[in-house]
């Protein structure tokens, strides 16, 4: 990672892409700066149980696990309000969770159960809570774009204030949709943030092999709009900078396009053998793991002890267990209900 | 017959690619993640050893372009073998399949041929939900200028896929991905190349009450289906795997109908509007002196395809339906 990133604390600023970038995290409260390790510790903790289901046999289809992409979610979503819209991809559960979504209701979702969020129907890519404003998973690569931009549409004509966060990977930057979309948010000024979770493959194909550039979001200059590269797995850059940009995003100055540098440590799916990466780079990254840097942080700011930091971790792992009790304990949907909303 | 070699279909179809593609340098492979990790099912695996990653062609998340490309190389002289890694995916690029491909020879007046396969995989069962299982033959089959074909079995696959690789003109070839690996469905299968005609049927199975008339997988549940029922009621079901749905072969199903008088149909997409329409359709039209009875089908619930397991099993058909299906038909007598 070649971030140029200077950090200038008395300035309490950051140049990152020739942005200059206030230090917004500093001026958080102490509660919400913890709340967010919590909730990168449950993303975590809600992948491994996930992934201990799998491995059980008890996830019907398949799942892509966040662990390793948590900085992104989190930093994004605080630095939003809470009546925004978000808008995911396959790779949602940490979107899901960041954006506030009950996690009994998840995990049912995941064992296909009728108390999950889409009562069983939709699975692990395509849990959505439209009333929170999370519009969705989706495992159509690319699939949310149209939304998101949809979303940003009715924030403009209604003048509701609100902005919309799209989140989507690499890969999906190479579907016909992420050009349309952008540029259209752009002809109309939308409140779009399109926030591109790079990292680095898109199933088996490394970004090399899919772009000829080096960084996704120099194609702001065929949209005419702002965007920057950072580093997904600082939470205080993401934070910093997703702060930055909703601003000007909620004042009218269009969409963005920030580019989030980050790594998924496990497989892309359920089974995924991996053979197109090797074990060092993956452990190279997994030095960089988000959690790790942030719990840093926060004990060099001098804003929480390890030993509290311990205390967060295991309350979310008995988060997550309660939620895979709840889930395991949840009846199955009834046939009899399969054609309900169906309207056509 | 025991001695001689037993191949999966997703074997059979691998293996038709890789001796097509040693005898004609045009041919070759252009799809997602399809050459190192062998594609999402593994179908491609290790193709990419033998034929390197010009003629193995991993692209971008990107199918609009990658059919795109496939039917204007197919235009000017290559032979594409273009993989869609889900055939709902086919939807991104529905512009390329249905206006362009689909188009070029009829609209230049007969001056263009786009001799292309799109092959990939349909159906549910797996859990993959509401855009990841569906069966979207009829989309493709409504379109003049586009060849479809389902197999059912290794056999078939790889004679099917010889025969749309020698096609000129784009050819839809969608496979079932709980075919792909199930030892149950092994079959022997001739080392040889050898292609089976696009346009014709196949009786997988003779009888004398009833007529089945499926595609793909529901073959395969059809068969399991009218073996229960013979021993259990004693009705004696001929099977016909409808194999290419366009061009159709009417006539093995009218043959059929001659000798029992009754029709059942049975696919895996949702009832309305779904390709035994069709089927229903030209044998009302065609046959209707043949029949004693009315024509049923069995198909999916007309919802998209659920995640959980046990709304899945009632949204796709399987053998208990099938059988529940002939007793209702024969019983109408
Ligand atoms: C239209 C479409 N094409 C292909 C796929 C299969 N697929 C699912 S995820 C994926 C890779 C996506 O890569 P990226 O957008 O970088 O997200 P990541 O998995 O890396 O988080 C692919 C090819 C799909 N779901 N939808
Ligand atoms: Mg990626």
């Amino acid at each position: 990672m070649e971030l140029k990133k200077q950090k200038n604390r008395t300035k309490r600023k950051f140049e990152i892409n020739g942005y200059t970038i206030e230090d917004r995290f500093r001026g958080l409260d102490r509660e919400t700066k913890i709340e967010m390790l919590r909730k990168m510790f449950q993303i975590r903790h809600f992948e491994l149980q996930t992934e201990q289901f799998i491995i059980r046999g008890m996830i019907h289809g398949t799942c892509h696990l966040y662990i390793g992409e948590e900085a992104s979610a989190v930093g994004t979503i605080y630095a939003t309000k809470k009546d925004d819209y978000i808008t995911s991809n396959h790779r949602g559960h940490g979107h899901c969770i960041a954006k506030g979504a009950d996690l009994n209701l998840m995990m049912a979702e995941l064992l296909g159960k009728s108390t999950g969020y889409c009562r069983g129907r939709g699975g692990s890519m395509h849990i959505a809570d439209v009333g929170s404003g999370n519009l969705g998973a989706n495992g159509i690569v690319g699939g949310s774009m149209g939304i998101a931009t949809g979303a940003g549409l009715t924030a403009r004509m209604k003048n509701n204030k609100k902005i919309v966060i799209c989140f989507f990977g690499d890969g999906a930057a190479n579907e016909g949709i992420f050009h349309e979309s952008i540029n259209m948010a752009s002809v109309w000024q939308l409140p779009v943030i399109y926030l591109c979770e790079n990292n680095i493959y898109g199933m088996s194909t490394p970004m090399q092999e899919a772009f000829n550039i080096k960084r996704i979001s120099d194609r702001k200059i065929s949209y005419g709009i702002d965007g920057l590269t950072i580093d997904g797995n600082n939470l205080v850059e993401v934070y910093n900078t997703v702060s930055h940009f909703q601003r000007e995003c909620r004042r009218g100055r269009g969409p963005v396009l920030i580019e989030a540098l980050t790594y998924r440590w496990k497989g892309h799916s359920k089974s995924d053998a991996q053979v197109y990466r090797s074990k060092e780079e993956v452990s190279e990254w997994m030095k960089r793991d988000p959690i790790k840097i942030y719990s840093g942080e926060l004990i060099e700011r001098k804003i929480i002890t390890r030993k509290e930091i311990e205390d967060i971790e295991n309350r979310a792992r008995d988060d997550i267990k309660k939620a895979a009790d709840f889930a395991k304990s949840s009846p199955f949907p009834d046939p009899e209900t399969i054609e309900e909303d169906v309207y056509a | 017959m025991e001695n001689k070699r037993q191949i999966t279909y997703l074997e059979a179809i691998r293996e038709a690619m890789q001796q097509m593609m040693r005898k004609d340098e045009n041919i070759y492979l252009i799809g997602e993640d399809i050459a190192e990790y062998g594609g999402a099912f593994g179908v491609t695996a290790g193709m990419v050893d033998e034929f390197g990653k010009e003629r193995i062609r991993n692209t971008p998340i990107s199918e609009a372009a990658l059919i795109g490309i496939a039917s204007g190389s197919a235009m000017t002289g290559m032979r594409p073998i273009a993989e869609i890694m889900f055939s709902d995916f086919m939807t991104i690029a529905m512009d390329q399949i249905a206006n362009q491909a689909a188009k070029a020879r009829y609209m230049f007046g007969g001056k263009a041929s786009v001799p292309m396969v799109i092959r990939t995989p349909g159906g549910g069962g797996t859990g993959a939900a509401g855009q990841h299982s569906q069966s979207l033959e009829a989309l493709v089959a409504h379109i003049p200028g586009l060849k479809v074909v389902m197999p059912s079995c290794p056999y078939d696959a790889k004679g099917l896929l010889v025969s749309a690789i020698n096609d000129d003109n784009p050819v839809i070839f969608i496979e079932h991905k709980l075919l792909y690996k199930n030892k149950r469905y092994v079959q022997y299968v001739p080392e040889e190349v050898y292609g089976i005609s696009l346009g014709k049927g196949d009786i997988k199975r003779k009888g004398k009450n009833l007529t089945i008339a499926a595609t793909s997988f529901m073959v395969q549940k059809s068969l399991e289906a009218a073996e229960e029922i013979k021993n259990e009621k004693g009705i004696d079901c001929e099977i016909i795997d409808i194999r290419t749905l366009r061009p159709l072969d009417l006539d093995i199903i009218l043959t059929s109908l001659e000798k029992t008088g009754k029709l059942m149909c049975v696919e895996e997409a949702p009832v309305f509007g779904g390709f035994m329409g069709e089927v229903a359709a030209q044998v009302a039209e065609y046959g209707f002196d043949l029949l004693d009875s009315p024509i049923l089908r069995v198909a999916g619930r007309n919802c998209p395809v659920p995640y959980s397991l046990v709304l899945e099993n009632e949204m796709i058909p399987g053998v208990e339906r099938i059988k529940e299906g002939i007793v209702d038909l024969f019983e109408k007598i």
